[in-house]
């Protein structure tokens, strides 16, 4: 009996919501009175053996080139195996873009009941039942799960990373690895971007903003703070943004400690994607607007106005 | 080519969500259903427009639920799809239910489209099991999605950017916004779909791994504490001293 937690690297490097399933999977560990190991895919950069500052033991290693693109299926076959040769009942993902191509499936060959999206510790006094976002973010659901093996992806930026001092012993496993089905034939990533997901802090804008050309002073704003940007439905369905910054229900959902809302009137398609940030700000000039229903902080006050002034004075605390 | 397309039914995106029976299972009181959005604006669509492309391709749709489901298939037939299956079941494990849709994927079908998630359930997880019960790649949260032959070429969502993967059928693949635009049905499409085959078939035996046990709503805010436009600064100073956001 033990705890697997899939660490998932990119280009080398691992990412940041793996460490708060580290932090996660060792936590249930102790809870189930049992150890918690990691296991990485491919090869990578990064010190393996400093995991142990999040309290694994032992990092498990499959280094094998093909593992450094992803394809669900080979992945999944190489995790399930992994899980039943460390002897893992639980298994945990990040419900990150790679969690949520692969869970499911280690899921089905561990023959394991799957919850995906989890947010809080599983309740292991009467059973096993862990707590998820349902509804988009509009609510919470209590999940038991009754298979022998179990399977827990948790949702980025739900649990808070905690690492100390430690040093984990690093172990090179031999799994047969299958040719990909997939290949990869390019890969476009936007450098210097803050990956929404992952961010501290998000700063959104909407209509409010009245076109592309004026984004300027919210790119300002990000940059300051070292925040992702975001855009409500109609930024991205007029293509002011590119597509993929949309939050909401039918979008992104993030869980930032900051989320800066501006000229965004707050439909509840949109909060449902915000409303686990642990901070939300206002800016729009409209005192009716929902969102300032939703949030701890606002200003009633034109954008154009309230932004610059806002880069400027974080620009002076930072100064500090 | 034979394309399979998962449908869900989730209740509208502005519904109120509340909970009955000591919150053990949604309030479905005056709450309107419809596809779930995923499913319908961009799975659905872009299989209609494979079909358009060409016409031998055969579209069914998918949809595991009770007998209340089917207003939502109709209203999905009507965009388009040869014949609808509604395999006649309740259950809500993710397990289950892709078990059910595996059975009939596994019937000569090159292609089986779900969308990147239910907007209630929101688990993303019905594609990854349906492919790897039927030992087929799966390619997860695509934004764009050509066919060439056997051969589809997927652009996916990954962290900070996307990639372009190349993938021979058969597939299953999640799709998100970007892999086609939303549609309404027209007159003809509504009318044609009352005729369209709705097909009914009985779970086949498969086991349940999760239940959900209660519900919970997130507790409220305390209610907002506004600044005045003139002084940023009181915002900065609260964001850093009260609430450590900064």
């Amino acid at each position: 009996m033990s705890v697997l937690i899939f660490v998932d690297q990119s280009e080398g490097h691992i990412k940041k919501a793996s460490f708060e399933a580290l932090t996660y999977g060792v936590k249930v560990a102790e809870q189930l009175g049992t150890t918690a190991e990691a296991l990485v895919l491919g090869s990578v950069s990064d010190d393996l053996a400093s995991l142990g500052k999040y309290g694994v033991k032992k990092v498990h290693q499959v280094n094998n080139a093909s593992l450094n693109q992803l394809d669900a299926q080979v992945y999944a076959k190489v995790i399930a195996e992994a899980a039943t040769q460390s002897g893992a009942n639980v298994v945990v993902f990040s419900h990150n873009q790679t969690g949520k191509a692969v869970a499911a499936r280690v899921a089905v060959r561990l023959k394991a009941g799957l919850v995906a999206g989890a947010c809080a510790l599983p309740d292991t006094g009467n059973g096993f039942v862990v707590r998820k976002t349902v509804f988009s973010g509009k609510a919470f659901a209590n999940v038991s799960i009754t298979s022998a093996v179990k399977v827990i992806s948790l949702n980025p930026n739900s649990y808070t990373t905690i690492a100390s001092e430690g040093t984990a012993e690093v172990n090179q496993l031999s799994i047969a690895v299958d040719t990909p089905k997939v290949k990869v034939t390019a890969v476009n990533k936007v450098s210097g971007e803050v990956p929404l997901t992952e961010a501290e802090i998000v700063v959104s804008g909407g209509r409010g903003l009245k076109g592309p050309e004026n984004w300027g002073i919210l790119l300002d704003l990000a940059k300051e703070l070292g925040a992702a940007t975001a855009c409500s439905r109609p930024v991205g369905d007029a293509h002011w943004r590119p597509h993929h910054e949309h939050v909401g229900q039918t979008g992104v959902q993030v869980a930032p400690n900051l989320y800066i809302a501006i000229g965004i009137s707050g439909a509840i398609q949109h909060l449902a994607g915000v409303n686990r940030s642990k901070v939300i700000v206002v800016i729009n000039k409209d005192p009716e607007a929902p969102f300032f229903k939703a949030a701890d902080y606002g200003i009633v006050g034109d954008a154009f106005e309230v932004v610059p002034k806002l880069t400027e004075e974080i620009k002076k605390l930072k100064a500090k | 080519m034979k394309i399979l397309v998962c449908v869900s039914k989730t209740p509208d995106t502005t519904s109120k969500i509340a909970f009955t029976d000591g919150n053990t299972k949604f309030d479905e009181n005056g709450v309107q259903w419809i596809i779930n959005p995923y499913d319908e604006w961009y799975s659905l669509v872009r299989a209609i427009e494979l079909k358009e492309k060409d016409p031998a391709t055969i579209v069914h749709l998918v949809t595991v639920g009770g007998a209340d489901t089917e207003p939502i298939i109709r209203k999905a037939l009507a965009l388009g799809g040869d014949e609808a299956i509604r395999i006649n079941t309740d259950n809500s494990d993710s397990y289950y239910i892709a078990a059910q849709i595996a059975a009939i994927a596994k019937d000569g079908y090159d292609l089986v489209f779900t969308g990147k998630e239910t907007i209630d359930y929101n688990g993303s997880s019905i594609g990854g099991m349906i492919a790897e019960m039927m030992d087929a790649p799966y390619i997860s949260l695509a934004t764009k999605f050509e066919l060439n032959g056997t051969t589809a070429t997927v652009t996916r969502e990954i962290e900070g950017g996307e990639e372009i993967a190349e993938v021979a059928l058969p597939a299953v693949v999640s799709c998100q916004k970007g892999v086609a635009e939303q549609r309404i049905p027209n007159m003809r499409g509504i009318m044609a779909a009352r005729t369209k085959p709705l097909k009914v078939v009985e779970p086949v035996a498969a086991d349940a791994l999760t239940a959900i046990v209660s519900f919970e709503m997130p507790p409220a805010k305390a209610g907002v504490k506004l600044v005045s436009p003139d002084n940023v600064a009181e915002l900065v100073k609260l964001l850093h001293e009260e609430a450590k956001a900064i």
